[in-house]
């Protein structure tokens, strides 16, 4: 029962009468119904029609590989009409991915030799398509007999099979150069264009062919003049430009061939200046040649005049009412900024302008320009313009502005004044979208300006008191508030208003920052610690704080309830000291490039801080400083249980161990008795030649373990300490896995080190307290 | 080189698609489906020229029906809008009236 098939214009009516999807969708598979039988019956006369409804289906998106051996068979029928659909569906049903490709090479082979034009540009075409490396491999020769063939209509075709089989079997690029050269004499634009991309896919895979072709600069340096220069031409303009894809073509590959290559670059100089001043600019078509003159300048070594002009060029682009010819222009003055810096600064307020474009492409691409546009000179308008900018920019684009504020404002701030105010401003504007290390920056830029100190502290509380939801701001000014609460209270700064602060007024606000649901657990920590630094400030009574500390002992958070332990024991049992741990914290060494390093001492100092409040033995660690530099070293160890400022919250099981990199040095055993050994090892890690690591590593030989093993180590006033956690507190018997602890040291002056260890551990029963200065360390330990 | 063209309508339907680099078939649906709603979401004020992910889109609106060309880097994006134009003008001479909506 043979149906009578549909011609394709009937199925194409019927779909499109189809009101809804699901109603295309059953029509579609109907039809696909009809076709799959008609294939199976083997209709030879209406095949072709079949296999063209099935490719509008495939065209809608629906599957159709059912149709792929119909595709072979039709390509090897005699007849045109078939071989057309044939070849196709071959193009759009058969890729690389199916092995039915192969099965077409044969066919492709004898429709390649027939001589039968639109025959043999069928197959080219299908070739060029879907052409796989074998098949490329097995045709190449015979695509390139028909590049010297006399009608352009196959020429042209096979220059651009010739393109892909390059890009797929780039081995074969040595059977295409020879014509090449001939080809270029061509009049056809089709085949000229075809050739310029050869010539071009030649250049960029292979050094050899890029030399080779460099002869042939002279010869496009005529062609795009002719075409520059010959008045309008029917055939080829397109609003006035002659031919502008062929123009864009040619000044790309003398691009590819003039990139660092002086001799090319002089030829193509004048034709360069010609095309940039003669182009018509008002349509499209011209911005766009104009626009590939203006980076094949940028890109070969042109002399000063000609970039000049290029950026003036991308100049008046940006004055262009046309979004997208300034998109295009700020995109290249991107890339151009950091060869011509001073060329594109011209043009810097009409940069700034396009940072209020309502688009987002544009405004990113203004960001970006702005920022790279920042120097000494105009940083204050600058950022102003940037700040005015982050209040209006889209969120997405928050983030990249604020660090770009804060780092322009890092590089040429004028003031530290002035560079706290910005830092401050972003931070309110943009707090939750700054980089974690911005607070880190702040405080250790507050902390370094000695005078401003009375200054930062006013703003920041006056800050926090509006509007306490911005983490990185009130972070910040906690730790402020905590350190200078003092200079806040004393009432007159001449920088500011005068601000009438009362005690009561500063603990309520940093209650409210720690109730606040807002407040992320660093938040929180900051604003207790500062809290318990204001009892030694302040001057009222601390029964406030006294009742805050110890409320938060019983805080579900872990960090909180620890630290408010610690604090409460220092209220209660070690009064005495609070004075001394709570004083100002010293300027906090900043490691350069090295923040990680920062991060990781901070955290180390955390673990100390839990080691030391387990033994009141802290005045005993000042006396073995006493021991080595004879000055009362009040002010040396680092305030314990200051909570590591750099803003991340560390849990003690997180800390990072830091694996020294191999070193020469030798190891030295420093002590030994009744089977316990202490061995030194020493690293200095080749980036930082400051830093000294040193492994303590602790073995026992004797039958008896040793508990409760403590080391503590002091160095002179100079250097910096830090102990990381030991491995363990017991070192087990019988040459038991050992215990390991990590000292770091940081010594920038390279003064020769001294150590002193103290050990205290029970052994055999017995307590055992050993002190003794590390004698015969090796000198590469501090040279 | 230009890695895809595809042709739109403004309901989201997919008219012509061509792929110049494999794609996956369902990674392509999920690709059309991503551009199509970057291009429909741009305003007559924003710019032609649309980055996504590791390349550029290039698109024109014509009546009801878009036209979206993706590129890689090296491409001149002014050209390529050029070539769009020029596409649907070869399209409107050889066919003669072209419908719009598809």
């Amino acid at each position: 029962m043979v149906v009578p098939s549909s011609k394709l214009q009937d199925l194409i009516e019927e779909i499109r009468g189809a009101k809804t999807q699901a109603q295309e969708r059953e029509v579609i598979q109907k039809e696909c119904a009809h076709i799959r039988a008609s294939f199976r019956d083997g209709d030879p006369l209406h095949r072709h029609r079949q296999l063209a409804k099935l490719l509008y289906v495939h065209m809608l998106g629906y599957p159709a590989h059912f149709g792929q051996m119909e595709c072979l068979k039709l390509i090897a029928s005699p007849r045109f009409t078939d071989k057309r659909v044939g070849y196709l569906g071959a193009m759009l049903l058969l890729d690389e991915r199916q092995d039915a490709h192969l099965l077409i090479t044969n066919s492709i082979k004898n429709d390649l030799s027939q001589g039968i034009q639109a025959v043999q540009g069928l197959a080219l075409c299908t070739l060029s398509t879907v052409g796989s490396a074998e098949m490329c491999r097995d045709l190449a020769t015979e695509v390139e007999k028909l590049l010297l063939q006399p009608g352009p209509y196959v020429r042209k075709k096979a220059v651009l099979t010739a393109v892909h089989i390059i890009r797929k079997v780039p081995e074969l690029s040595n059977i295409f150069l020879p014509p090449c050269a001939q080809l270029l004499h061509e009049r056809h634009h089709g085949v000229l264009l075809g050739t310029i991309t050869l010539i071009t896919e030649l250049c960029e895979r292979s050094p050899a062919a890029l030399k080779h072709f460099r002869k042939v600069v002279p010869q496009l340096v005529q062609i795009l003049w002719t075409l520059v220069t010959t008045g309008y031409s029917t055939e080829h303009s397109i609003s006035g430009v002659s031919d502008p894809f062929l123009q864009v073509q040619i000044l790309r590959l003398l691009r590819i061939l003039g990139r660092n290559h002086e001799e090319s670059s002089e030829t193509m100089n004048d034709l360069l200046a010609q095309v940039a001043t003669n182009t018509d600019t008002s349509r499209n078509a011209g911005n766009a040649v104009l626009f590939e003159t203006v980076l094949t300048i940028m890109d070969i070594r042109s002399v000063a005049g000609l970039r000049v002009l290029a950026v003036n060029i991308l100049g008046r682009f940006l004055l262009n009412s046309d979004k997208n010819i300034r998109y295009v222009a700020l995109t290249s003055l991107l890339r151009v900024v950091q060869s011509d810096h001073s060329a594109v600064q011209r043009h810097r307020p009409t940069v700034v302008e396009c940072l209020r474009e309502p688009d987002a492409s544009l405004s990113r691409r203004a960001l970006e320009l702005s920022l790279a546009l920042v120097n000494s000179s105009n940083v204050r308008a600058m950022t102003q313009e940037l700040q005015s900018f982050l209040e209006s920019c889209p969120p997405d684009l928050r983030a990249d502005c604020a660090s770009g504020i804060l780092l322009a404002a890092e590089r040429f701030a004028p003031t530290k004044r002035w560079h706290i105010d910005t830092i401050l401003r972003v931070l309110t504007m943009a707090g939750t979208h700054v980089r974690d290390d911005a607070v880190a920056n702040l405080t250790q830029l507050i902390g370094g300006a000695q005078e401003l100190h009375a200054y930062s502290v006013r703003r920041l509380y006056s800050a926090l008191a509006e509007d306490i939801s911005q983490q990185p701001l009130v972070q910040v000014a906690a730790w402020c508030i905590g350190e200078y609460g003092d200079l806040l209270l004393e009432g007159s700064c001449e920088e500011t208003e005068p601000l009438q602060v009362e005690e009561e007024e500063v603990l309520a606000l940093l209650e409210k920052v720690l109730q606040s649901h807002m407040s992320l657990p660093a938040t929180r920590g900051y604003a207790l610690t500062a809290l318990m630094k204001l009892s030694t400030r302040l001057r009222g009574d601390n029964n406030r704080i006294r009742q805050v500390v110890s409320v938060y002992g019983s805080c579900l958070d872990v960090e909180l309830q620890q630290r408010a332990v610690e604090y409460n024991a220092l209220f209660q049992k070690y009064d005495y000291m609070r004075a001394a741990i709570l004083e100002k914290m010293p300027l906090v060494e900043r490691g350069g490039t090295q923040d990680e390093e920062a991060k990781e001492s901070k955290e180390a100092q955390h673990s100390e801080a839990a080691v030391i409040p387990t033994e009141p033995q802290t005045s005993k660690l000042l006396d073995l400083l006493d021991l080595l530099d004879g000055t009362s070293g009040a002010a040396q160890p680092p305030p314990p249980l200051e909570p590591s400022s750099e803003g991340t919250s560390v849990h003690l099981l997180d800390l990072p161990c830091v694996s020294p990199a191999p070193a020469s040095i030798p190891n030295l055993k420093v002590f030994e008795r009744e089977g316990l050994q202490l061995t030194l090892s020493f690293v200095r890690p080749p980036g930082t030649p400051a830093l000294l690591l040193i492994m303590v590593t602790a073995i026992n030989t004797s039958e008896a373990d040793v508990t409760h093993f403590v080391c503590q180590a002091a160095v002179p006033k100079s250097f910096q300490l830090q102990l990381q956690a030991p491995s363990g507190d017991t070192v087990p018997a019988q040459g038991g896995l050992p215990m390991t602890q990590l000292l770091r040291i940081l010594n920038p002056k390279k003064a020769p080190l001294r150590l002193k260890l103290r050990l205290t551990y029970n052994h055999f029963g017995q307590s055992v307290q050993e002190i003794f200065e590390v004698n015969n360390l090796p000198v590469e330990t501090w040279q | 080189m230009i890695k895809f063209f595809l042709m739109v309508n403004k309901q989201g339907q997919t008219r012509l698609s061509k792929y110049y680099e494999h794609v996956e078939i369902n990674k392509r649906t999920l690709l059309e489906t991503e551009v199509i709603k970057s291009c429909l979401s741009r305003s007559n004020e924003q710019c032609s020229f649309i980055e996504f992910k590791d390349f550029k889109l290039i698109y024109r609106q014509y009546a009801a029906l878009f036209i979206v060309v993706g590129v890689n880097d090296t491409e001149n994006e002014m050209a390529i809008y050029e070539f769009i134009h020029n596409f649907v003008e070869v399209l409107d001479e050889y066919f003669s009236r072209v419908v719009n909506n598809v």
